[in-house]
């Protein structure tokens, strides 16, 4: 009974280096030290009493149900308040559709972006040394600690009318600031170090003896990337691809800031709900709040899944 | 996983040509960057303005609009938003875009009545029975009694608060000293400064903080009329200011788009009678005279000082409003 208890938590993972390289037989090891501390000491929360055990698992379930599932829940209700014709209408309203489509626009274009630079990035800190590598590093993971409003105001600092590059994108016609450019530009901003983080420590962990010996077998280094690399980093890549999505099309403040606040033209559905509430159109915001919260669901479900799958990996 | 991604490309390229696509529904496209209390107002005139355009010039026109505080509007326009007409909440904030050679210097002179088309003022909205018992002025600086007003940095209709707070102190207490005492009192009751005059509405009308709302009074009869009757009562308070919110073409971008005709007419279908109407309906007081008469009963009338009182917009912000002003001092302290 003991035993079975102990073993659960200390699952050695064989492939980290020193412990199966020192200790022939680990298991039994950590086994012995714990079976015999068991007797006096509690090991485990699963040991507490009854009480304590309800309570802590009663103020868990209170601070979702209070948290998550209530807000949800209240999202749901308004945006049926009216009915599901109302609900229906407000969804298909030409501005509102007009923000779903640039919705998906922006975070399909963040995703393809952070894909592709991801793998990139991830790849050149896994597999190589270089200095500036750590740099590099931290570099990626600034815009976790910038402010989004701070993110959506250099780029109007730089494609702004008055910024550095205003002048010259004016005098050429290319339109960034207050459209799609400035909008995806903000996004993948805001979504830069989701696919990298997922990738970097997948990729360290399996090192260049797969790629060397497929180079060395006289694979081309895009075969060996499509049928050696990828295969291997899918799972974490589809991961890291979900995270930057479900962000992409929730970012609120870098967007406000670029967009110019048209009204069916660079509107994304965060900001449409909150047009759509200060116009006192209250059903139609939440119905629009009730698809971003769906999405939420979606996400989740389908972070389970890949989770699952990774863990298999 | 190739595939995947191939197919994540395609569709983003179709959702995108489907979105450019939809985009150039209408012939022309004017854009109205305005302030943030007109949307049912602009919402209205597009549609009407639309129709009789078609009808005249053959035309299919279609106004977009983007609402925000006054000043940020500006801001956003100063940082290159493309907006054919600015419709904002007073002059100065046009003054800063013609400062930045957007517009042209004498854009005030160009249209009737300083270019304002539609006035108005500012009240006070209350909770149903004014439980509070706010008559004037003086109440809104009475500890306990919470003052729900936007930023003056950002928003018009708030610097049209704090001036007619300021040039009731002024007059009641006779000098600039007692008047900064009275506004930074007014101020020390402000849980919440929103940044656009709708979000200090929705801030009282839809989350119920505040005892009483400093408000645009068209947007204090918006919010009585189409939003409860049972749930608001509006108090004029002795004296006012006479807001008188402007409208301008914006030069640089009109030239460069070839929009100068539809959006000079838009701007004087306001000034119409039918244009008049609509704003009377929507509780902007209209300057046409006979629109005005048909409408005299609506409005309340009570003394109003104009920003001639205060030495005109530039200076009214040079003093009150810039970085390091008399704002920033009492709000800061």
């Amino acid at each position: 009974m003991c035993s079975v208890q102990v073993t659960a938590p200390m699952k050695i993972n064989p492939k980290a280096p020193g412990i199966s390289a020192s200790l022939p037989a680990p298991i039994p090891a950590q086994l012995s030290t714990q079976a015999a501390a068991a007797p006096r000491h509690r090991v485990d929360a699963r040991e507490d009493a009854p009480w304590v055990r309800f309570i802590v698992v009663a103020v868990a379930v209170a601070f979702m149900g209070l948290f998550v599932v209530l807000p949800l829940a209240c999202v749901m209700t308004e945006a049926f308040a009216k009915g599901v014709a109302a609900y229906f209408a407000a969804l298909t309203d030409p501005d509102t559709l007009a923000a779903i489509t640039l919705t998906l626009l922006a975070a399909a274009i963040s995703v393809v972006a952070n894909v592709v630079f991801g793998v990139i990035a991830a790849w050149a800190i896994a597999k190589f040394d270089f200095s500036g590598k750590n740099l590099l590093i931290a570099l990626i993971e600034l815009p976790f600690s910038v402010s989004p409003v701070i993110a959506g105001l250099v780029f109007v600092l730089l494609f702004g009318l008055q910024g550095y590059f205003g002048g010259w994108l004016l005098a050429h016609h290319v339109k960034i600031i207050f459209a799609l450019p400035a909008i995806a530009l903000a996004t993948i901003f805001v979504t830069f170090p989701f696919v990298v983080r997922e990738l970097v420590p997948l990729m360290q962990e399996q090192g260049t003896e797969e790629e060397e010996a497929a180079l060395s077998l006289g694979a081309s280094g895009l075969t060996t990337f499509f049928r050696v690399t990828l295969p291997n980093i899918k799972w974490a890549l589809l991961y890291g691809v979900l995270l930057c999505n479900a962000r992409a099309m929730g970012e609120f403040g870098a967007v406000s800031v670029v967009s110019g606040h048209i009204r069916g033209q660079t509107l994304t559905m965060p900001l449409q709900v909150e047009t759509l509430y200060d116009g006192y159109q209250i059903t139609a915001a939440f119905a629009v709040a009730s698809l971003l919260a769906q999405l939420a669901i979606v996400s989740l479900i389908v972070k389970v899944v890949l989770e699952a799958r990774l863990e298999r990996d | 996983m190739k595939k995947v991604l191939l197919g994540v490309t395609v569709s983003a390229l179709l959702i995108g040509a489907s979105f450019a696509g939809a985009a150039r529904a209408a012939d022309i496209s004017l854009l109205n960057a305005s302030y943030d209390p007109t949307r049912e107002l602009y919402a209205n005139l597009n549609d009407v303005f639309a129709t009789k355009y078609k009808a005249g010039a053959g035309k299919s026109i279609e106004v977009k609009t983007s609402n925000g505080g006054s000043g940020a509007q500006a801001r956003a326009v100063i940082d290159g938003l493309e907006a054919d007409v600015v419709t904002l909440a007073l002059s100065y904030d046009v003054d800063a875009i013609a400062d930045r050679g957007l517009i042209a210097p004498d854009w005030q002179s160009r249209l009737p009545n300083n270019s304002s088309p539609y006035t108005s003022t500012i009240v006070f909205l209350v909770r149903k029975g004014n439980p509070k018992g706010i008559k004037d002025w003086d109440d809104l600086a009475k500890p306990g009694v919470q003052v729900i007003t936007p930023n003056p940095k950002t928003s018009g209709g708030a610097r049209w608060n704090y001036l007619a707070a300021w040039g009731y102190a002024l007059k009641k207490y006779g000098s600039e000293d007692k008047a900064r005492e009275f506004v930074k009192a007014i101020y020390a009751n402000v849980p919440v400064l929103d940044s656009g005059a709708r979000g200090s509405t929705v801030t009282f009308v839809e989350r119920g903080v505040g005892d009483v709302l400093l408000a645009w009074e068209n947007e204090a009869f918006l919010a009585v009329n189409e939003l409860g009757k049972d749930k608001f009562d509006i108090v004029v308070p002795s004296l006012s200011i006479l807001a008188e919110p402007p409208v301008a073409v914006v030069d640089k971008v009109v030239d460069r788009k070839g929009t100068r005709e539809p959006a000079e007419a838009f701007l004087k279908f306001i000034y119409s009678e039918q244009g008049q109407t609509i704003a009377a309906k929507h509780y902007y007081r209209p300057r046409d005279s006979d629109v005005a008469k048909a409408f005299a009963d609506k409005f309340p009338k009570l003394d109003l000082m104009t920003i001639g009182d205060f030495g005109g917009w530039r200076k009214a912000q040079a003093t009150h409003f810039a970085d390091h002003g008399v704002f920033d001092s009492i709000y800061q302290q």
